[in-house]
């Protein structure tokens, strides 16, 4: 289970983003949280996968308290989470070629060794192609790039998935595409999976629930709580 | 099917010659090349044909990397120094004697940038968070771009700045604040108002509605029609066909740089549907329809088949696909679609 307790968090201690909400995902379950732009639900998304730290509140991830962030968390729980972000070509190091760009974790915890069966393996499973691979972020399509990010997330096999906005600003079809790899790979291996977004659409057509941020969200206006969980 | 009859072809080329007797924007041949390194030439555009009337919405829909995008830079001039562009896009001003008609693909740089971005062409921008200077107010912004283009004297300016505001719906309350104060919709909108202030006939909005909730895509949207219903001429880039759906009176479908269809938008999101394989599988693959998505992948600009580009991913393809397929009624398909398919 992947659970968060009354989580505060922001990036100011003052005027947090976002004050205690709670939100439980189910092993192998998958969970869409709906809500509006703006309302820190993205912030929740870097909270799940343990990239930003909350101010107040408690993660528990399979059983086990998160008690240290980003690089500093333990390598068993840091890679148990994988993360897709809207926004491909802020979240891709302009210089890797797609290869490394997928292959980066898997050199970064010591497993060189895979990585040529693993990319055999996953390239096809997002639809990307061989001549693909030699290719730097800038000469590939949003799309393409967004597919590269998307195999990277899933190159440790991670028991649970954070996909937040994954396929905002992308085509119907390559939308259609993700979300069909992202769910071929949950069958296969189980895994739960929280997408945040604000297509309701889409997340109601994807996911075994959803959930609603609830609350104002006027100017400023911290969100007081979540519904369902 | 086979090939429409001669008279139905007849027909619709006497409807589009009509049309292009009173276009805001009449594009012919527009072909774009990239030149690389190594001799490589990407393909980004290729013989796109298109008109744009007064009061109509054009709505080009297609993936990333498809060629809307290049297509809109180069009706506005902004195009890299390696582009080869061919082709002609005249954009017609026709009760206003002080502006002829110009090629924009023809037109200089200078010419361009003193009398048609911004006076004959309003561009509403991807990510106006990233249009607007950070240090300046929206008030700021509105009364320099009147003075830049409109001949408003000084004490006027904030009159007309307000004015501007208030087509695009910007609440007067908020003039004066900095762009980071301003949600993802307002910010949309002090664009909108920039866009609007030097009147130009002809508006092109690019991926308008990216990264926006579902309900400022729909508000956005609909303040975007009304400037089509106040008689502007609308050219909407997106790859959100929800957006192109809800303002656009025409689609062009794009697919590895040829528009491959163009459609009366109520026939296309309606029953019967688009016509070509592409468009139809893009619209199928929409989360509330199959939800399926087309297989593989679009095709290399720089490497693109002899025949129908789309013809590796298509269900309907066969040996007549390996030659071209023409833009005939409306589509570039060997096997267009019927209604009994749908
Ligand atoms: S021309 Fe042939 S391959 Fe191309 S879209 Fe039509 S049927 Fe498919």
């Amino acid at each position: 289970m992947l659970e968060l307790h009354s989580v505060t968090a922001g990036y100011d201690r003052r005027a947090p983003v976002f004050r205690d909400v709670s939100l439980t995902v189910g092993a192998g379950e998958s969970v869409g949280l709906l809500g509006p732009s703006g309302c820190g639900k993205s912030t929740l998304a870097r909270v799940a996968a343990l990239l930003h730290r909350p101010d107040a509140g408690r993660v528990v991830l399979d059983g086990t308290e998160v008690r240290a962030w980003r690089h500093r968390a333990p390598r068993a729980q840091r890679t148990a989470v994988g993360v897709v972000f809207q926004q491909p070509r802020l979240s891709a190091d302009p210089r890797l070629r797609l290869a490394d760009l997928v292959a980066e974790p898997l050199r970064a915890t010591g497993r060189r060794g895979e990585i040529p069966a693993r990319l055999a393996e996953l390239l096809p499973a997002v639809g990307l192609t061989d001549d693909l691979l030699g290719r730097r972020p800038h000469e590939v399509s949003d799309g393409q790039l967004q597919r590269a990010c998307l195999a990277r997330a899933l190159v440790l096999r991670p028991r649970w998935l954070v996909c937040d906005e994954m396929t905002a600003m992308l085509d119907a079809s390559t939308t259609a595409a993700l979300v069909a790899a992202v769910e071929s790979y949950r069958a296969e291996t189980g895994a739960g999976l929280l997408a945040v977004g604000h297509d309701r659409v889409l997340l109601k057509r994807w996911c075994d629930r959803t959930v609603e941020w609830a609350g104002p969200n006027g100017a400023g206006e911290p969100v007081k709580a979540l519904a369902g969980g | 099917m086979t090939a429409p009859d001669a008279h139905l072809v007849r027909a619709l080329e006497a409807v589009t010659a009509e049309r292009a007797a009173d276009a805001v924007l009449s594009v012919r041949g527009l072909t774009v090349r990239f030149r690389m390194r190594g001799g490589r030439s990407v393909a980004a555009v290729t013989d796109a044909d298109f008109d744009l009337a007064a009061g109509e919405c054009l709505a080009l829909v297609g993936e990333s990397g498809c060629g809307k995008s290049v297509l809109a830079s180069a009706l506005l001039g902004l195009l890299p120094g390696n582009a080869e562009t061919r082709g002609t896009a005249l954009l017609a001003a026709p009760d206003d004697a002080e502006h002829p008609t110009v090629d924009l693909l023809a037109a200089d740089e200078r010419t361009l940038a003193r009398t048609v971005r911004g006076r004959r062409i309003g561009l509403v921008p991807q990510s106006p968070a990233a249009h607007l200077t950070p240090v300046r107010t929206v008030r700021a912004h509105l009364e320099e771009t009147v003075r830049a283009l409109t001949g408003t004297p000084r004490r006027e300016r904030r009159a007309a700045a307000e004015a501007a505001a208030e087509r695009a719906a910007f609440p007067a309350g908020h003039l004066d604040r900095h762009p980071h104060e301003l949600s993802g919709g307002l910010a949309q909108r002090a664009a909108t108002a920039l866009a609007l202030i030097g009147d130009a006939p002809l508006l092109l909005a690019d991926e308008p509605t990216t990264g926006l909730d579902r309900e400022l895509v729909d508000r956005t949207a609909d303040e975007l029609r009304r400037q089509a219903d106040r008689g502007k001429a609308l050219l909407l880039i997106t790859h959100d066909l929800a957006a192109a759906r809800r303002v656009a009176d025409r689609v062009a479908v794009m697919y590895a740089g040829r528009i491959v269809e163009i459609a009366p938008a109520a026939r296309f999101f309606g029953e019967s549907g688009p016509r070509h394989p592409y468009a139809r599988g893009l619209l199928d693959a929409l989360p509330e329809r199959e939800f399926t998505p087309i297989p593989g992948l679009p095709p290399e600009l720089t490497d693109l088949p002899e025949g129908c580009a789309f013809a590796p991913r298509c269900a309907g393809a066969d040996a007549a696909c390996a030659a071209p397929p023409e833009f005939l009624a409306g589509v570039a398909c060997h096997h267009p679609l019927g209604a009994s398919r749908a």
